[in-house]
């Protein structure tokens, strides 16, 4: 039998799993929602469906399971950096991801890791 | 590319066409209304050959099963055999009576020759012996005999053109359908309710509250009513006269032009929501009518609390 300690306990379970992602995603939303920095990127869009990537994002972000690829990341996003996403706005997602864990009372130790994660995909996701 | 084969014929379709579009090109009539896949009118069903999973999103199992599909959004990969549908799928219902709620919304009340199972807030497509086929949503509850829909009078269009005149009611028509995801599920009867509409958006919303009402719902449900003048505010009686039965339900109406009554505001709906309910947290939401205000609506509600679970919608798409 292997027993984890704390420190090998993966991010994704530290925080809660599925349910934490969950909890996460509608106050996730509405931050981006009413952010001026960044809610224009959102003004056409499905709701259902964006939130549907958002929980995606979020799930990753918090180290679960998830299939993205780079090229997904560019893909995805190359008509937002059309319309001119660049660095100022990353950092306001990454931001407001953080306020969003801070406010399910989240350590700022996992925040970090969170924030980790979602700075791993800049490059691809400002398609340089 | 691929070909379809129907009724003996077989014709190609061009690259990204569907089966709707191919065999309409090809001069076969083939109901349909929407072509966005939802109102169901297009469906076929697969005879031979393979369904695209997207041409039977919303489907029954058992439908999807003996192969019926969406043909508006089939765009198959390989050759298909297709058939019609059958009349399994829809159900023969006759008119019985057409009446003005006001000088643009007509009642129609149905008669199905046979069972015809829904809940209440969802949709259906009403199609002619001609084969125009437009949705609309049921604002009667199941457990009544005749079926009862709310039909915008649109200038020009041919439905409600038709239903007007004296010759509609006794006619035969198909119906398909039920569709839709808008209505009461009987959990936490003591959650808020917010149910916001313009226009018909009300039918659904008339059927959503008569059955939470009816499921004996505990917590408020408070109706908000908009249209363009308070000749538009239809049912308006019926809904005092509800709001006086029933002390959880609130009834409050909104107008874009006109002079201020008591209940009745002179401003757009969602201004009167954001004014009278600026905190939502808890609450379940339903919207229905217009989609600009079904988009933008959502976004408030949503905004102001309501989980995006809890966000019941059904935007109708206006078709001449």
């Amino acid at each position: 039998m292997h027993i984890m300690s704390s420190e090998t306990t993966p991010l994704f379970e530290q925080l809660g799993g599925q349910a934490a992602v969950e909890a996460a995603v509608d106050n996730f939303y509405r931050k981006v929602l009413v952010d001026e920095r960044v809610a224009h990127f959102f003004d056409d869009v499905d709701m259902e469906r964006q939130r549907g990537k958002q929980k995606a994002f979020l799930t990753m972000a918090f180290g679960g399971p998830h299939n993205y690829t780079g090229k997904d990341m560019r893909t995805g996003h190359a008509r937002l950096v059309a319309m001119g996403l660049n660095d100022s706005h990353f950092d306001a997602i990454v931001e407001l991801l953080g306020a969003t864990l801070k406010d399910m009372g989240v350590a700022d130790n996992l925040i970090g890791q969170v924030a980790a994660i979602a700075e791993s995909t800049r490059a691809d996701v400002l398609g340089r | 590319m691929s070909s379809v084969a129907y009724a003996g014929r077989s014709l190609e379709l061009s690259l990204g066409e569907s089966v709707l579009d191919g065999l309409l090109r090809s001069g076969i009539p083939v109901a349909h209304a929407c072509k966005a896949g939802s109102c169901g009118s297009c469906m076929l069903r697969a005879v031979g050959g393979c369904v695209p999973p997207r041409a039977q999103v919303g489907l029954k199992d058992s439908w999807k099963a003996q192969g019926y599909f969406l043909s508006c959004v089939c765009v198959p990969e390989a050759d298909m055999e297709v058939s019609e549908a059958g009349a399994d799928t829809r159900v023969t219902a006759r008119i019985m009576a057409v009446d003005h709620l006001s000088h643009d919304v007509l009642r129609v009340r149905l008669q199905p020759e046979r069972n015809f199972d829904y809940r209440a807030g969802q949709y259906l497509t009403l199609i002619r012996d001609t084969g125009l086929a437009r949705s609309y949503s049921i604002a009667s509850l199941p457990h009544e005999s005749e079926l009862e829909l709310h039909v915008r009078l649109i200038p020009g269009g041919r439905m409600s053109t038709w239903l007007c005149e004296p010759a509609s009611v006794g006619a035969q028509v198909q119906l398909q359908g039920p569709t839709g995801e808008c209505f009461y599920v009987p959990d936490r009867e003591d959650q808020p309710l917010l149910l916001a509409g313009t226009g018909t958006g009300l039918a659904p919303l008339w059927g959503i509250i008569q059955d939470a009402l009816r499921r004996n719902h505990r917590g408020p449900i408070h109706l908000f009513h908009g249209a363009l003048r308070m000749e538009g505010l239809y049912l308006r009686e019926a809904l005092r006269a509800l709001a006086a039965r029933y002390a959880n339900f609130t009834y409050t109406a909104a107008v874009l032009e006109g002079t201020e009554e008591p209940g009745i505001f002179i401003a757009p709906i969602d201004a009167v929501i954001a004014s009278s309910h600026p905190k939502l947290n808890g609450w379940r939401g339903f919207i229905c009518g217009d989609p600009t205000l079904v988009r933008s609506l959502k976004r408030k509600l949503f905004l102001a609390g309501i989980a995006m679970g809890d966000i019941y919608s059904d935007a109708f798409l206006p078709s001449a």
